[in-house]
């Protein structure tokens, strides 16, 4: 075992970490000098947006959880922020119960599938039925008896003028766009630190090779269920966050958190960004959104229509997605030009060609 | 509890698990026969109603209207899906799944844009009679009497007939049938075309106990995909035993709460029953039955 591919393959991706981190740096530092206050409020939805792409990036990409219905989690971490602080009125403990909501309920839903040991696709169809089934029941609570504390569900119609987020212990000072753009911001880049950090670690490293291959990673010794437990609850709370702030930047929310078309939105997101990457559901979020929004400008169309256009034709004909697709063409590129630096080294055997080998030796 | 309350219930929970064999049936096909889960399903039924409502607003016949056309229609219209997006996925299970996604919500804009965002309605054929000092839909009758039809002519189709020969040994081993002449590809757009048609007699007929609308499927999914899973890999018996357990639970809970509260309990005894039996009831039980 020589340690030096992993050395060399290591500075390149330190190198696109820390350039990753800079530019979303200077993107929240910046924003608020270059554009007005509509263009930045505009920029937070699509950040909440990114970062839910994010979650479902996460467990689908790196965890192979085919977790179709992740609005749920969106869903139950907006609610429980607009719930949260209509009652207690400091938004700190809110942020909190944003995340934690939906990861009790994705600890719980997930025990019974993962442990269930059920297959691929029905995950999918479980967790989409979820997500259904969430929608339909927050959509019968209509009428002042649905009431938790001082916030009526309000059913259809959603929760009204939910209070933005404060800074932590002075519930009276509440954040104005520009605050709640850099706190959004700053938490999407804070969570694409983590993400890359827990996909560093030990964790993250079995999380992927469960991925590629189950039973192999079993056979070594762990155990595939706890680890897609523990993945498919951290995406919940990442999706949870980004409740929140999809909460705070209308100051509302509704039973369409939970529908569908947001469970579809968030699966196009990652597939047009690429599977597999992290900069890749950022990039299709802001992507997608953007073009939402300028078709949404025209109404001959049914938005829905676009997005399963969309979807089909990403299955059929780039199933990797752009992010992949433009790294190969700019790594092809460089190697046509002849620099060294450039070339895309094949990383070694695949691991199954190595353990085959050493079996066979 | 009074005795035609009882009656009233008891008919009532046969209407629901007749219901939940209809709108499972379809997607039980062509779940069973090829491993896809079809997420386009619920869209299939919104295009069967549709398709009644614009047959009957056309002055035809509403029998006709509602058991008849939908799933000619729709049983095209899964044709040609299956043969412009559906054949190019098989064997990629997770990338049919979201294909058929896209062909879900592009099915819904579809109906949107040219139909316009309106809940329509056909009027119901048939009255009520009267169990004691209630009064019960006739109409329940026709769907049950639907839904035994439809699981009696599938399974005469999948016993009796060459076809049926076919489609069954193809679903067992793809590779032998192709050696033995029969070509898989043609079997399984067969087999497609027959679960959307199937999903669009199901719209049909729910057409006039619905309110018509571009999303009315997501209304019905959830039941289907949870009887789906419950059934297990054997099409008739998973779909006939499945729904008759959650439809059972869904009736009696529904009765006493909501219905939506009905799905809630319908969605928790399906998890329950899935981590105690994974493969679904057929996965372990009656595994060679059809």
């Amino acid at each position: 075992m020589t340690p030096s591919p992993y050395r060399a393959l290591a500075r390149p991706a330190a190198l696109s970490f820390l350039a990753m981190v800079a530019s979303g740096v200077a993107i929240l530092v910046g924003a608020p000098h270059i554009l007005d206050t509509f263009g930045l409020v505009q920029m937070t939805g699509f950040v909440a947006m990114a970062m839910f792409a994010l979650s479902q990036g996460f467990i689908w990409g790196y965890g192979g959880v085919m977790s179709f219905g992740q609005a749920a989690f969106l869903g139950l971490g907006g609610y429980a922020y607009a719930i949260a602080v209509m009652n207690l009125g400091d938004s700190t403990l809110p942020v909190l119960l944003a995340m934690a909501v939906p990861m009790l309920f994705a600890a719980l839903l997930g025990y019974f599938m993962f442990y269930g040991r059920i297959s691929d696709a029905y995950i999918g169809v479980i967790t989409l039925t979820v997500s259904v089934i969430l929608f339909q029941l927050v959509n019968t609570t209509s009428g002042s008896q649905y009431r938790i504390g001082a916030a009526e569900l309000g059913g259809f119609n959603g929760i009204p003028a939910i209070p933005a987020l404060n800074l932590p212990g002075d519930a009276g000072n509440q954040l104005d766009p520009e605050g709640i753009w850099y706190a959004a911001m700053g938490s999407l880049v804070l969570v694409y630190v983590v993400l890359r950090a827990i996909l560093a670690s030990r964790f993250g490293r079995v999380v992927v090779a469960i991925r590629e291959n189950e039973t192999r990673a079993q056979l070594i010794g762990y155990d595939p269920r706890l680890y897609k437990l523990l993945a498919f609850t951290i995406s919940a709370g990442i999706a949870g966050l980004a409740g929140c702030f999809f909460a705070n930047w209308g100051g509302f929310i509704s039973p369409t958190v939970f529908g569908l078309t947001m469970s579809a939105q968030v699966i196009i997101f990652v597939l047009v960004g690429g599977l597999g990457t992290l900069l890749g559901p950022i990039l299709g979020a802001v992507l997608i959104q953007w073009l939402t929004i300028e078709a949404g400008a025209q109404s001959v169309i049914d938005s829905n229509l676009g997005l399963g256009v969309i979807l089909v034709t990403f299955v059929l004909l780039i199933p990797q997605g752009l992010v992949p697709v433009t790294r190969n063409l700019l790594l092809r590129f460089g190697e046509a030009l002849g620099g060294r630096r450039m070339r895309a080294k094949p990383v070694g055997p695949a691991p199954g060609a190595a353990l085959a080998g050493e079996i066979q030796r | 509890m009074a005795p035609d309350l009882a009656g009233l219930l008891g008919f009532n929970v046969l209407a629901g698990i007749a219901t939940l064999a209809l709108i499972t049936l379809g997607l039980g096909v062509i779940y069973g026969m090829m491993r896809i889960i079809n997420l386009a399903h619920g869209e299939f039924m919104m295009l069967g109603a549709y398709t009644a409502v614009a047959a009957s607003d056309a002055g035809l016949n509403i029998w006709v209207a509602m058991l008849v056309l939908p799933p000619l229609v729709v049983g095209l219209i899964g044709l040609i899906l299956e043969r412009t997006v559906i054949r190019f996925l098989y064997g990629r299970m997770m990338d049919t799944m979201l294909a058929t996604w896209g062909i879900s919500l592009g099915l819904i804009g579809l109906v949107s844009t040219l139909y316009g965002n309106v809940v329509r309605g056909v009027s119901t054929p048939v009255g009520s009679f009267e169990i004691g000092r209630y009064g019960a839909s006739l109409y329940s009758l026709v769907i049950v009497a639907v839904a035994i039809a439809a699981l009696a002519g599938l399974y005469l189709l999948l016993r009796l007939t060459k076809f049926g020969l076919i489609l069954r040994a193809t679903m067992q081993n793809p590779a032998m049938a192709a050696a033995l002449g029969v070509s898989p590809d043609r079997i399984y757009m067969a087999t497609f075309a027959l679960g959307a048609g199937l999903a669009g007699l199901a719209g049909g007929v729910l057409a006039p106990i619905s309110g018509i609308s571009p999303a009315m499927g997501a209304a019905y999914i959830s039941r289907a995909f949870i009887t789906v899973l419950g059934g297990g890999p054997a099409i008739l018996t998973g779909t006939g035993l499945a729904s008759t357990l959650f439809g059972f639970i869904n009736e009696l809970v529904s009765f006493k709460t909501t219905p939506v509260i009905g799905d809630v309990a319908l969605l928790v005894a399906a998890v329950l029953l899935i981590r105690v039996l994974p493969q679904g009831i057929t996965g372990r039980y009656l595994r060679r039955s059809l």
